[in-house]
């Protein structure tokens, strides 16, 4: 069989449905056998939204994502989709076209060293130089990229090796001898937690992403239930239980709500589950929870002691071992703190000032939040990013799709390109700021071209919104490079001279309407909503300072 | 507190590991002082013995990052408890009135003269790393003209592997 076709089938073989990428002349031969296949193959504009929509799919169903890219510059075009799916664990598979074997290493027509380029942010790579490992190197890669802790493989394919001739025998299982991901938690370490947790009085779950790759979404609400303990959460791990639980205090960190970022400091026991503690979240690492014991499960053990102290870690899948710890534990009362929390609760509500003339970017999320409740959300890169972390409370897992630990610009619109495609029938929003939706904007023709119905909402400030407001709180106003100024940019015109649908909004009162137009009609839409300028994000906490250490712009 | 470690790192003896783990070093920022690679009794596995530069922690995290590269089959930590060696080849300058003095050190230290020109030695010294920097100063006197070192290898001592 030629291995071309080898490949579609292996594809096949693995449960994809749908590649998102870019053929060349690299990687014509794969593109000749997608020819005769029935996977879906979503032709983007650009690889950097190829991979970022493998990556929305990915996260939006928890399968593998899958991309396509030719050589050079097609693969170069991936690294930031790759960069993004690292630093989130989302499991993705990158296959890139490459040269020829015997012109590897001399600088031949688009040819990059992608393996080289993304060794450090691919949880593993592979450049096939023998065809007759082709089969075994794809069924590892399926393999790697969504077990133990996820993330992104890629495959560079020399052009010759995708035109040798090859038996199909797509193995059944892998071997390999130094990946075998630990899933168990030790029974001694879980015993241990249990008995930190029974002697807490101030527990708090703080839930990550981790809690979504593992898909432990119920045995977090259990144990929330169960010991009982209030629940904060990373940014990535919004939805880890209903945002509209009453043991719920949203995310912390840096824009986190106050009275969850307080409650944290002043909790006896933090139990972390799939989270790895980034400044982001932790403020500063010396300072984090400083009268908390801390039980750290996660699945990869550099995460534990990587940035704060912890005192029970545990190593092992959060879902088999949450279920674990559930069956010990018993219910016990603790009144004394649930009052205090709910005091923090009242004192510090998440707040901004409304305004009837003026469009407040929290109002649109609101308004997003009550008119499609159950809507995928994803995210650009900048206030807009915290605006819908704040004021979307996240209902059900995998909700909630946004660039926690690299930030991209340009993540939010392919990514739920890519949920779309997954979830036809639901409703998909990005909630995107100006700057970051230039960043990909050329997607609307993919969207358009294939019927893929996102809204994009774009949060419209006429500013890189987040860096002006780091300008004007640390350097006295002084905004260097950070206004949008084009008066003649209309996003509507924009959107319908690609044939999708725009909107401008300019006023509060017309929100609404705008939001359920665009939710009713079954195609892309792009609404400007024309913000307030220069809004802010609060609360926040400074970089590197303490979770008290809170401004609120009062 | 910041000490010398010796790690030992079983890979699979595949093309890019070795790119891999020295890049898995640069990028975060751990120092190698000195890093050997050779073959093992099996010819599919290969090992690398490191020399790093760290704290605990620093230690710690190294192992682990390194742990999660899957061409690495086992790490282990060979600071204490350890046969280690290093091999030598210093060409040391030796004009006829020196040969004899030079001669007499290398016995000292049981190193042996693997080639002899003109006015110059090849030596050739196996030991630890404090035998072999004692030796190398005392040639100095003499004038190193070139040396190569192997970088350490190192062994646990007793059954355990
Ligand atoms: C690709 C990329 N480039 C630069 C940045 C730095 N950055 C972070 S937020 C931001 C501003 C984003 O502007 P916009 O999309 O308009 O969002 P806003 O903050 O105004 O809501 C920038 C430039 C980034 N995160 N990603
Ligand atoms: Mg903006």
């Amino acid at each position: 069989m030629r291995a071309a076709d080898a490949i579609v089938k292996a594809l096949e073989m693995e449960g994809v449905e749908h590649v998102f990428g870019i053929p060349g002349g690299a990687i014509l031969e794969v593109y000749d056998a997608l020819y005769d296949s029935e996977i879906v193959h979503i032709l983007t504009r650009h690889e950097q939204a190829a991979v970022h929509a493998a990556d929305g799919y990915a996260r939006a169903t928890g399968k593998v994502g899958v991309a396509f890219a030719t050589s050079g510059p097609g693969a170069t075009n991936t690294v930031t989709g790759i960069a993004t799916a690292y630093m989130d664990s989302s499991p993705i598979v990158v296959m890139t076209g490459q040269v020829p074997r015997a012109m590897i290493g001399n600088d031949a027509f688009q040819e990059a060293d992608i393996t080289g380029i993304t060794m450090p942010i691919t949880k593993h790579n592979y450049l096939v130089t023998d065809e007759r490992q082709l089969l075994r190197t794809i069924k590892e890669a399926f393999y790697i990229a969504q077990t133990g802790r996820p993330g992104p493989v890629l495959i560079d394919l020399p052009r010759d090796v995708t035109m040798a001739d090859i038996e199909f025998e797509y193995p059944e299982k892998v071997d390999l001898i130094g990946y075998k991901p630990k899933t168990k938690g030790h029974p001694k370490q879980i015993k241990k937690a249990v008995d930190l947790i029974m002697q807490a009085e101030r527990p708090i779950i703080l839930a990550g992403g981790g809690v979504r790759l593992s898909n432990a979404h119920e045995e977090v609400l259990k144990l929330a239930e169960t010991i009982p303990a209030f629940v904060v959460t990373t940014l990535m791990g919004k939805g880890a239980i209903p945002e509209t639980h009453p043991l719920c205090l949203g995310f912390i960190g840096m824009h986190g709500t106050k009275y969850g970022n307080y409650a944290v400091m002043e909790a006896d026991l933090i139990i972390a589950i799939g989270c790895r503690f980034s400044d982001r979240t932790v403020g500063k690492f010396s300072e984090f929870a400083p009268n908390a014991k801390i039980i750290h499960i996660d699945i990869d053990p550099a995460e534990i002691g990587k940035n704060v102290r912890v005192d029970v870690p545990i190593v092992g899948d959060a879902k088999s071992v949450l279920r674990e710890m559930i069956k010990m534990i018993k219910h016990k009362q603790r009144k004394e703190w649930f009052d205090r929390v709910e005091e923090l609760r009242r004192k510090y509500p998440l707040k901004y000032k409304r305004d009837e003339n003026v469009i407040k970017p929290q109002f649109v999320v609101e308004k997003v939040f009550e008119l499609a409740p159950d809507a995928i959300v994803t995210t650009e890169v900048g206030q807009n990013q915290m605006w819908a972390a704040q004021y979307f409370k996240v209902k059900h897992p995998r909700q909630f799709i946004t660039s926690g630990g690299l930030g991209t610009m340009g993540f939010g619109f392919p990514a739920a390109m890519g949920a779309q495609v997954a979830f036809p029938d639901r409703i998909v929003v990005d909630i995107a700021g100006d700057g970051s939706f230039l960043m990909n904007i050329q997607e609307l023709a993919t969207c358009v071209d294939y019927d893929i119905p996102v809204k994009v909402c774009i949060l419209n400030n006429a500013y890189l919104g987040m860096v002006r407001q780091w300008q004007q709180l640390f350097y006295r106003r002084r905004y260097s490079a950070t206004r949008l100024r084009y008066p003649e940019l209309s996003f509507e015109k924009i959107a319908k001279g690609f044939g999708a649908h725009g909107i401008t909004v300019e006023k509060p009162s017309e929100v609404e309407d705008a939001l359920k137009e665009a939710f009713e009609i079954d195609k892309p839409v792009v609404i400007d909503f024309h913000v307030e300028v220069e809004e802010n994000v609060f609360p926040f906490v400074p970089p590197g300072r303490s979770l008290l250490e809170v401004l609120d712009g009062e | 507190m910041s000490e010398r470690r010796t790690i030992a790192v079983l890979v699979e003896n595949k093309p890019g590991v070795l790119a891999r783990v020295s890049s898995l070093f640069r990028r975060r920022g751990f120092n190698i002082e000195s890093l050997a690679v050779g073959t093992t009794e099996r010819e599919d596995i290969s090992r690398m013995t490191i020399v790093v530069k760290g704290d605990d922690r620093t230690l710690e995290q190294v192992m682990k990052q390194l742990n999660k590269l899957i061409e690495v089959i086992k790490v282990s930590d060979l600071s204490e408890n350890s046969v280690e060696r290093e091999l030598a080849l210093i060409k040391v300058h030796a004009p006829p009135a020196k040969r004899s003095e030079i001669i007499e050190i290398a016995n000292i230290f049981r190193a042996r003269i693997v080639d002899v020109a003109r006015d110059s030695f090849i030596i050739e010294i196996t030991g630890d790393e404090d035998k072999i920097n004692a030796f190398v100063d005392l040639m100095r006197q003499f004038g190193i003209k070139e040396m190569a070192r192997t970088g350490k290898i190192s062994m646990a001592r007793g059954s355990k592997t």
